[in-house]
């Protein structure tokens, strides 16, 4: 049985996903940030066909279930794509984004194999298992991604406020989300008591970047640097 | 292992990104020029101390709200309260962390004062269009 939070939450995250296109659009950033805007697309989507499935079947249902968790394996992989166009974006000068797309490819392969083989040794529900498997390891790997990307900002020195805040706020929403599923895999029985948490930090990661596209001109410069220091 | 090795990562990475954005947003607007309307307004002249941002925040919610303004405004809510954590905690043990926090929690509230300008002028612009309508 869905309660008013669930439609709330369901209604706000889709909004939000949509705010980011319409932003893009409005800025004339979609052709810029456009597997950020590919990835905001498939969310809403994905949102309407969650909540169909959850309106149908409730949420403690298997169908209910495996859709949750293989739609949200499909998500993080188009996110780790965003990801990748991100790191594109900051090597550009460089040069080097045949060998980034390259290694891309290489670490999912290489992350969804090792998921593979995690799960094989480990379960006997393989199928239901892998998704979940896959998803979680692919948010740390995007996680520690974004954290070399945010490593490589500093090293090189970017200085566009937009990408900055865009790849800060990935890194805030990777992490939130490494951290919920690897404590629900250290306590699966807390997974389905969490509730909202994972929906409500799913809400984070479309406003952030539609404050940021909406907010922040592309122009706009900051000191990299001056946010790692805490003490002046 | 491995999960509990991954939420342990995860957790310390978390606060370091939010941190680093709360910063983000606070430089970015670090650099706007209030306007003498809200300066009278909020009472922060030049400088802002962590003790208005209290204040400005009421403020704040009295003003329509705008859903791109949010994210910012709510993460500063929670920047501050984790730098009101730190300076009831660390910071009475460590001094330079106190004026650290001090200076941060000013900085929170100037943020707070340019959303503020930001909603009057976005309220402005409504009343404005709904008069020529």
């Amino acid at each position: 049985m869905l309660g008013p939070a669930d439609w709330v939450i369901w209604f706000l995250a889709t909004l939000f996903e949509a705010l980011v296109v319409v932003c893009s659009l409005h800025r004339n950033a979609f052709r810029r940030y456009f597997f950020l805007n590919l990835y905001m697309l498939f969310s809403v989507l994905v949102s309407v066909g969650q909540f169909r499935v959850l309106i149908h079947y409730g949420r403690s249902s298997l169908e209910y279930r495996y859709f949750y968790f293989y739609s949200q394996a499909l998500l993080v992989i188009s996110l780790y794509f965003a990801l990748i166009s991100l790191y594109s974006l900051v090597f550009r000068e460089l040069k080097v984004e045949q060998y980034v797309r390259f290694g891309a490819v290489l670490l999912l392969a290489g992350t969804a194999w090792f998921s593979y083989a995690a799960v094989n040794q480990s379960s006997s529900r393989m199928v239901t298992h892998f998704a979940f498997e896959l998803s979680q390891n692919l948010y740390f790997v995007g996680l520690v991604l974004t954290y070399v990307l945010w490593g490589a900002i500093l090293k090189l020195r970017e200085t566009r406020a937009l990408l900055v805040q865009v790849v800060l706020s990935l890194g805030v929403y990777f992490s939130a989300h490494a951290a919920s599923y690897a404590i629900s895999n250290l306590r699966p029985d807390l997974f389905f008591r969490m509730g909202y948490l994972l929906p409500v930090i799913g809400c984070l990661l479309p406003l952030a970047w539609a404050y940021a596209i909406w907010r922040v001109p592309e122009e706009a410069r900051i000191e990299p640097a001056r946010l790692a220091v805490a003490h002046r | 292992m491995i999960a509990a090795v991954i939420f342990v990562i995860s957790a310390a990475a978390l606060l370091q990104f939010f941190f680093f954005y709360c910063r983000s947003l606070i430089a970015a607007s670090a650099k706007q020029v209030l306007s003498a309307e809200v300066k009278d307004v909020t009472g922060i002249e030049r400088t802002a101390s962590g003790d208005d941002f209290k204040r400005v925040m009421q403020l704040l919610q009295l003003c329509p709200e705008r859903p791109e303004d949010r994210t910012g405004v709510q993460a500063i809510g929670a920047y501050f309260s984790l730098l009101n954590f730190l300076r009831s905690t660390v910071a009475r043990i460590v001094p330079s962390l106190r004026a650290w926090t001090e200076l941060e929690r000013g900085q929170c509230a100037y943020f707070a004062a340019v959303a503020l300008e930001r909603r009057i002028s976005f309220s402005r612009d409504m009343l404005a269009q709904q008069m020529d309508a």
